[in-house]
């Protein structure tokens, strides 16, 4: 049913972890439906006067709570995404993920691949604490 | 590597007595047992000495066994068989099943209800048994089938059979003395006719086959469906039990085959290997399976924290445990048990296919959350000790990963 290449992620996933002082943070999923995801990023700190969408992703490590497929395709993201800049990023979509995995059973791909969402919405989240007015010391 | 199934309600191997008797009739003695050559007449005899087998396993008549393709076919033909039988087009008729049911039941009555068969499915307790009084309250007059699970497939709570043979009884004897003006329905119905005076009682037994009582007089069953490849028998061959006198139309056409109830040429080595599974039934070692489920158990709640057991530990066969794990998701352990060699299942949705998890699970009043993180082990005689410590351990060491892994 898996490919060797989700087998291989679900075993033993790449940058699985937290980042205590991550710059952005991102969680989507529901225990209902039984997956949940959490994405942080870390952002360049050379490129910190360009643009959110410049900035390079330096570092990313994810939580997933979820099926094989869920582990081994936000595993997947994380590798795609390190080293890209938050607009590269973003572009990536599930069937990319789905592809570099060597290919998913088609169910999976719509309930399992989370973690383009949740980095979108740690993006979002980022941006929208940039538009914030930081609190009167 | 080790190589540990843990999955027994999914499939048993074929016992190799049971292949060694199945061999010659493939090759061999290949006859059609409806010819009446010698070649034709030679396997209808090993047909009749099977049917006899089986007719004895549950202390029926011969002609009261029909073999089909399996239990889903046997359910088929029970729940259709009955319902065509029954004029069901132009009355309107009721039958009873319950919310647990396994698809082969659960999706015919719901291919009924679209052709204007009004169903009710009954609700178990959060024990994972369905209580004879919440059955009883779902009968009308114009109920003529009731169908219940013998033994869950995904939690293996026992379902009171008999107690429902006896209700079903009940109904029928005081059916047949009533006054029919005193039946609305029936009045309207213009006719007090056979078809509406009878409750049929069905039961899907396929689980229970290994571990419980059987005789069908006993439970007072009309209808009963087994498989082979559940009890150590070959995949492609079940047993419908039809009770004589039980108004039936038969679902797949062709020749007179199986007393005209089940068209289709005999299936002479899996009829054979059917026969001498039930005869095998009788020298199993049902204690040695308890004890390990109970040492299953107890090692379990001594390793893992927030394991939770889910339907009744009194009302189980003694193969069945279904736990919930709680905080982590039950198709990745079955992934990295698989990965250790381990075979187990799932009420996950993330192994089903579809995006719900198990109906089983849900109609007991699991959550969502503790249906994702369920396993289900079904152990076999073979199952030894040393299996069950390595699989504690396993179990262990990856929910402590998966528990980790997850979001806080």
């Amino acid at each position: 049913m898996y490919s060797s290449i989700v087998l291989e992620h679900f075993k033993n996933p790449h940058n699985q972890g937290v980042i205590l002082d991550a710059d952005a943070v991102g969680q989507v999923g529901n225990p209902v439906c039984g997956d949940i995801m959490k994405l942080y990023l870390k952002f360049s700190e050379a490129d910190k006067d360009k643009s959110l969408e410049e900035r390079v992703i330096e570092d990313i490590k994810f939580e997933t709570l979820g099926c094989g497929a869920a582990i081994a395709s936000t595993s997947m993201l994380t590798d795609l995404a390190k080293g890209k800049t938050v607009a590269e990023a973003l572009k990536i979509t599930k069937q990319n993920v789905a592809d570099a995995l060597g290919g998913l059973p088609a169910v999976k791909i719509h309930c399992s691949i989370l973690a383009t969402e949740a980095l979108e919405k740690a993006v979002k989240n980022y941006s929208a604490s940039l538009e914030r007015p930081s609190p009167a010391v | 590597m080790q190589n540990i199934y843990f999955d027994n309600a999914a499939t048993t191997p074929v016992n190799k007595n049971v292949l060694e008797v199945m061999l010659p009739y493939f090759c061999e003695i290949y006859g059609n047992a409806s010819s009446l050559h010698s070649f034709g007449q030679e396997a209808l005899k090993a047909v009749d000495e099977a049917r006899a087998k089986v007719a004895n396993f549950l202390g029926c008549e011969t002609n009261e066994i029909i073999f089909t393709s399996g239990a889903t076919e046997a359910d088929n033909l029970a729940i259709m068989g009955v319902v065509f039988a029954n004029n069901y087009l132009e009355k309107k008729i009721h039958i009873i099943t319950t919310e647990f049911e396994h698809p082969a039941v659960l999706e015919t009555c719901k291919y009924l209800e679209k052709q204007g068969v009004e169903v009710s499915y009954v609700k178990p307790g959060s024990d994972g048994v369905i209580k004879v009084e919440d059955i009883e309250k779902e009968i009308k007059d114009n109920t003529i089938l009731i169908s219940v699970m013998y033994v869950n497939n995904e939690i293996g709570t026992i379902q009171p059979i008999k107690e429902i043979g006896q209700l079903v009884k009940k109904i029928n004897s005081e059916r047949i003395t009533r006054d029919p003006s005193t039946s609305s329905s029936l009045r309207s119905d213009s006719a007090r006719d056979d078809t509406l005076r009878q409750i049929y009682f069905h039961t899907d037994a396929v689980q229970a086959a290994l571990y419980c009582e059987m005789n069908v007089e006993n439970l007072g069953v009309d209808l009963m469906a087994i498989s082979g490849h559940k009890i150590y028998g070959p995949k492609g061959i079940g047993v419908l039990y039809i009770k004589k006198g039980t108004r039936l139309q038969k679902i797949q056409h062709g020749g007179h085959h199986e007393f005209n109830k089940r068209a289709g040429t005999l299936n002479t080595p899996l009829m054979v290997g059917m026969g001498k599974a039930v005869e095998l039934i009788q020298t199993r070692d049902l204690n040695k399976i308890k004890f390990l489920r109970d040492y299953l158990w107890q090692e379990l709640q001594k390793n893992i924290v927030d394991v939770s057991l889910n339907g009744s530990w009194e009302d189980r066969t003694p193969t069945n445990l279904n736990v919930s794990v709680q905080g982590v998701e039950g198709e990745a352990l079955l992934l990295g048990l698989d990965m250790a060699g381990i075979a187990i299942s799932t009420g996950s949705a993330c192994s089903s296919g579809s995006l719900e998890p198990s109906h089983v699970l849900m109609s007991i009043g699991l959550s969502h959350e503790a249906a994702h993180g369920s396993l289900r082990i079904t152990l076999g005689e073979e199952n030894t000790k040393e299996e069950i410590d390595y699989f504690v351990q396993q179990l262990k060491q990856l929910a402590e990963k998966f528990r980790q892994m997850a979001p806080k």
